[in-house]
Formats: C-alpha cells, structure tokens, sequence
C-alpha cells in the first residue's frame, strides 16, 4: 500500500521544514500572509496544493487524517487527496470529524464544532482579498501593512447601492485579531462565524499563489460589514431531505426537469450521524416554481414533487 | 494676529536624471502659503509646474530644499508647527493625503475610481478613516453631488458614464468630503468646453471661499489664475521667474516671460 520511493508525506524533509517554518510566522502573525517556496506537487493546482503542502508538512505518523471537498468525504478531490496521503505516509484516516486529529478541507468547515486536538488546513485558490481591487500587488502589500482596508468597504458599499444587500455568498472578507484583512478561502458566509474563537488551528495554504496564512486557536475573526447593514448568514426555507437539520449549511440538488430541488446537508458526515442517531427527513425534493411572490398563490414553495 | 504659514517651500527642487545626468524639473522654488489663500502657478508646457505640485503634494521627494506643512494636531485648534514632509513617515503622509489635503487631477480618470459608483467614489475617504454606517455615508455623498451640483439621481452610476464635466466636479467632491484645509489641482479645466469650465470654476470659487481652502492651483490658462488665485508663481525652465499678487503681475508683469505671456492671451 505505501509507496517506498517517496519520503514520508511525499515532501523531502528539508522542504517540510521550510513550510513549517513559514507556518510558525504565520501562526505568530495570524492573518498575514507569509511568502513560501511552494513546490510542484503530482496535482493541477486549483487541486489544493497549498493546502497539501501544508498537510504534508505537519502530519505525523499517529496522526488521523480527514479530508473534505465540498462538505462531503466521498467527492474526486477528497477521495484523491485522501489516498495520496495514505499511498505517501500509510496514516490513518477517517471520514468521522470528531476522530480526526488533521483535516483537509475545500469549501467548507465541518459542521461538528472543532477541538483543541484538530487542525484544519484550508485550500486556498487566491489568498489577497484585496486582489480585486487593488491589482498592483506591492499596493496591496502597502494596504496591509498600513491596515488601509476602506477599499474593501468601498466594494460592499457597492454591493448594497448597486443590489440592496452584501452579495458575496462565499470567501466573505474577515479581519482577524482587529489588525488583518484575510480571506477565509472560498467557504460560504455561513462558515465564516465558525473561525470565530475556534479551539483549533486554522491553516491556509495558496500553491500557486506561494502563500501561506493561519488563524491561531481562540483568535477573534470578524466579517466585515457596515453598522446599518450587519453581516448575516445564509438561511433556508427547509431542512435536509435526509437527516431533517435545520442548522446546517444545505446544498440545493435540481433532481427532474421540472424544477424540483433535494436540499441535503453539505457536510456528508454530519448528515450520516445524523441518521445514525435516528433523525429523518423528509426524504422528498420541493418543487420551486420561479414565480414571482406577488401572484395569486400563497406561497412560492409547496411540499411535493417527485422523491 | 497673522495665521501661520500652512505650507511653505524652501528652495525646493527636483531632478531628474537623464543620460546620466540630472536635469531639473524644477528649483529654487520659495514661497509661503498661508490658510485660505489660492496660489496659482503658471508657465508654458514643461516648465515644471506639475512636478512642483507633486513636489508640495508630497507625491515626488524633493533632491534638494524642503517643504514643509502645518500639521494639525490630535487635539483640534493646535497645531505641531511646520513638519518637514521628507521627515514625516508614509503612513503619517498618507494620511494626511486623504484627510487633510485634496488633489484635483487634470484627467478626472485618473483621480476617480472608474469601476465603483459615483457615491462609493465621495465615501472612499470617509470609509478609509472608518466610517461604517453605510445610511450616512450616502446621506453625505448626497449632500456633497449637491453642493458640486450634480444630479443626485445619478449617484449609483458609474463615472464612466458622466460627462467630463461631470466627473471634474465627481473628483472635486470625492476630495472635499474630509474638510481638506488645502487642495492641490492640476489644470482642473483643461479639456472641458468654455461654458463647463466657467461654471466650474464659479463652483469652485464658491467652495474655495466657503470652506476657507487653501489651494496651490496649476494652470496654463491665465484667466483661470485671475479668476480664482490671489497670488501666482510664473515659471519658465523650472525656475520661478516671478511671483506676487495676480493683478499685480497680470497688469504690470516685470520679467520679460511673464510680458510675453500676458500679450500672448486672445482675447474675443
């Protein structure tokens, strides 16, 4: 099972050892990017080498590794990055949030609320927030070091007088310990009150980006917002179809051609505990029409459809 | 009692290089502008105007003299006395660029952010100095496409979408909304029509006077120097040649470059 021609983790020792001194200063500094020198990995970036590099540096033989891609454990890049550090390093892994002690994520953070134990690494596709509005990258350097971060708050203003609201549903721009603009990577909105004071350590990796970031345990992490207009997250109409969770983050699955929706939890595991501890949903997709709310009908969503 | 000189330059001079030697844009330059006084510097292309005022802006170090600002203190009403700008850290000149001076460019472009609307371009300064209710901060861009009469319908375009004419007056707003104690234009009327640029320019003497501005304006139009400046600078090859009240130098100009200015105005 375990691939002899590589060192452990894939990584050579001193490479390791670059990365994890990199991390120290990012851990020291939480929310600041720190430069490192990111390697080619056997992935396509945008297939979270950053984060990889990063798994690959601190995970240790006794070590349980969970990854997750979407929420879910079962999805091409979780399956894949699962088995390259099972085929490089022969460690343990598990799809149970509470048992892992090293958890790679894409997308989401587990539902399950994190331990002092765990460590979550996040792929990060474009670490600067500021990227969009500021494309000159030594001006960006400037902004962070000054903490001149009105620009960002010129785009939500933006946002409000062009839409009526934040329309950012993912990689929500959070400063972290008062002092750093960051970005959460692209995980809803609804994830980022999660960062927030979180007894785990929160790791960023950006391979092709060559950045890395942390959010130490217990770290304060605030979504931007205006006072009029404070930050809210993403709510639903229903519960999951399978498990009847009302609290999690759900995705919407178009089932037929006729418009009907499954909304399932996105963090697979989450769900299966559920249904493990006896919750039911419904088990049945909504139909939506889009119609406008002023018609005649009651309400814009009925019960039914096709299962 | 006299008020303090708000920015004063001591042989002030910069150079550059060219072919390995350096060639000055602009030097010797000395003069003291006191709070609400508009000075207007003139002079023909190239000699050195806008490079005085990215100079005094602070957007350029000088290579030679000094120049040196009154900046106000934390507590209101007191003063530190005049800081030498080379003295001062990026963050402090930053600072002070967006809440204590303006700077009006030629190219209203240049000076706006084209991809945000025309309400995010006057909040800019307030939400970079912390303003977080996002109700007053259109209340005050309302208030302030008022007062540089724009329509106030418009406030959610783009400044892509204004005329010229429009974004001028845009950039002008974006840069008052901090109670600047002193704005630096360059050429604010060049490129637009006759009759835009007047009307500006009554807006502009209107504000000026209102909100006791200090103002260092550039321009090759000598009538907007009378219109608006009580004293002007006249430079030629980067040196000052001559300077004192406007109508004094308009009227009976001295050196024979201002002379040949003046004369060579048309007038229909």
């Amino acid at each position: 099972m375990i691939e002899q021609h590589y060192n452990f983790a894939f990584l050579d020792e001193r490479t390791k050892k670059r990365i994890r001194r990199a991390l120290l200063k990012a851990v020291a500094v939480p929310g600041y990017q720190v430069p490192f020198g990111s390697r080619e990995m056997p992935f396509a970036y945008g297939w979270g080498t950053g984060g990889v590099q990063i798994t690959a540096s601190i995970i240790g033989q006794s070590d349980v590794l969970k990854v997750i891609d979407q929420g879910a454990d079962d999805t091409t890049n979780a399956v894949n990055i699962r088995r390259f550090f099972e085929r490089t390093t022969g460690v343990a892994s598990t799809e149970i949030t509470r048992e892992a002690t090293l958890i790679q994520t894409r997308h989401r953070i587990p539902e399950v609320a994190l331990t002092e134990a765990q460590i979550l690494v996040y792929q990060v596709p474009m670490p600067e927030p500021l990227a969009r509005l500021e494309p000159r990258r030594r001006e960006t350097i400037k902004m962070h070091a000054l903490s001149e971060y009105g620009l960002m708050h010129v785009r939500l203003y933006e946002d409000i007088a062009q839409l009526g609201a934040i329309s950012r549903a993912y990689d929500y721009p959070v400063l972290v310990n008062a002092r750093y603009l960051m970005s959460p990577s692209p995980i809803p909105k609804f994830d980022n009150p999660k960062m927030h004071m979180n007894p785990a350590l929160q790791l960023f990796g950006a391979g092709r980006e060559k950045r890395l970031y942390a959010v130490p345990p217990y770290t304060p992490v605030r979504s931007l917002d205006f006072e009029d207009h404070p930050f809210e997250v993403q709510k639903w109409e229903h519960a999951c179809a399978l498990c009847g969770a009302t609290e999690s983050y759900l995705d919407e699955m178009i089932v037929d051609d006729q418009g009907s929706r499954l909304f399932v939890c996105s963090d697979s595991n989450y769900c299966e505990d559920r249904r493990d501890g006896g919750h039911v949903g419904t088990q049945q997709a909504v139909s939506l029409r889009n119609v406008v709310p002023d018609q005649s009908e009651p309400g814009i969503s009925s019960a039914g459809g096709a299962a | 009692m006299k008020p303090g000189v708000l920015l004063s330059a001591r042989q002030a001079g910069k150079a550059f290089m060219q072919n390995g030697k350096p060639r000055w844009a602009c030097r010797d330059v000395n003069f003291d502008l006191y709070p609400g006084e508009v000075l207007a510097v003139v002079g023909e292309s190239g000699s050195g105007k806008t490079s005085l005022l990215r100079l005094l802006a602070a957007r350029l170090a000088c290579d030679e003299g000094s120049v040196h600002y009154e900046v106000r203190s934390e507590q209101a009403n007191e003063t530190n006395g005049l800081t030498d700008l080379a003295q001062m850290s990026e963050a402090q000149l930053r600072r002070l660029a967006r809440t204590d001076w303006g700077f009006v460019e030629q190219h209203a472009r240049d000076g706006l952010r084209m991809n945000v609307s025309g309400g995010a371009n006057v909040g800019e300064r307030l939400m970079a100095l912390g303003a977080r209710h996002y109700g007053r901060l259109r209340q005050e861009a309302l208030s302030w496409m008022e007062r540089v009469e724009l329509d106030t319908a418009r406030i959610d375009d783009l400044p892509g979408t204004y005329s010229g004419g429009m974004q001028q007056r845009l950039q002008i707003a974006r840069n008052l909304v901090t109670q600047p104690r002193l704005v630096f234009m360059d050429e604010p009327t060049t490129g637009l029509d006759v009759s835009v640029q007047a009307r500006l320019l009554d807006m502009l003497r209107e504000l000026v006077d209102e909100l006791q501005l200090a103002a260092v304006v550039v321009t090759h139009d000598l009538a907007v120097a009378r219109l608006l400046a009580q004293r002007m600078l006249v430079m030629k090859d980067g040196c000052v040649v001559e300077q004192g009240l406007t109508d004094r130098v308009l009227d009976d100009p001295q050196h024979a470059y201002t002379q040949l200015l003046v004369s060579s105005v048309l007038t229909p």
